[in-house]
């Protein structure tokens, strides 16, 4: 079974850029729980369009340097 | 492990075990007259009233110990959770049919409750089942 969603993420690369904040850190801050959180970064959940907002503001960067979906090509 | 999917394990194991005793004890003590002259308001009542005290004996227990104890309910258990509750709805609509059309058949009361009893078991372990996908493979 393929991953539910094609929307990815850099969710982990931002964590360590940023102190190497823990995954429990990261969702005390947003309000979700550590299984969401790992759920998000692996791909296997898509947050609420509020919890990515958060997540972004988490990290102070703009919302598609947090999320990518990939190019449609004809 | 959250604490709501354990809880949804438990449901599952719930929603096969109780059934499964009920029906033991229905073929234990069936009649000579067949099982659908057997006395099953009784077991059905003890079973379902076994089931919601166990669900809720079990989740509190489970809820004590383990990582995630503490954690409330999350956006993505309430979306979980709604994907189960809507897929058990359909099972069970779907299941309903079979009592009904034992009902239009005047067939014997036994088969009818039972039907439903069956259909609202059934419809509890898809759910259960469809929730612990959900958690374990993502949705």
């Amino acid at each position: 079974m393929g991953k539910p969603t094609r929307v990815t993420n850099s969710i982990r690369a931002l964590r360590f850029a940023h102190g190497e904040m823990t995954q429990q850190e990261l969702a005390e801050r947003i309000g979700v729980t550590r299984q969401t959180v790992i759920a998000i970064e692996q791909g296997r959940y898509s947050p609420t369009l509020e919890t990515a907002f958060l997540i972004a503001r988490v990290f102070a960067v703009p919302l598609e340097e947090v999320f990518q979906y990939p190019e449609e090509h004809a | 492990m959250s604490n709501l999917e354990r809880r949804a394990w438990i449901y599952a194991v719930v929603a096969v075990v109780v059934p499964v005793a009920y029906a033991v004890a229905l073929l234990v003590r069936a009649p000579a007259g067949g099982i659908a002259a057997s006395h099953y308001a009784g077991p059905m009542v003890a079973a379902v009233v076994g089931a919601i005290v166990l669900n809720i004996v079990a989740g509190i227990v489970a809820g004590m110990w383990g990582p995630g104890r503490a954690e409330p309910r999350d956006e993505r258990d309430r979306a979980i959770d709604r994907l189960g509750e809507y897929v058990a709805f359909y099972v069970f609509s779907i299941a309903a049919v079979v009592p009904l059309v034992l009902a239009m058949r005047e067939a014997p009361y036994f088969w009818i409750a039972n039907s439903l009893y069956l259909g609202f078991s059934l419809a509890a372990l898809v759910s259960s089942v469809v929730k612990i996908v959900a958690y374990r493979r993502g949705f």
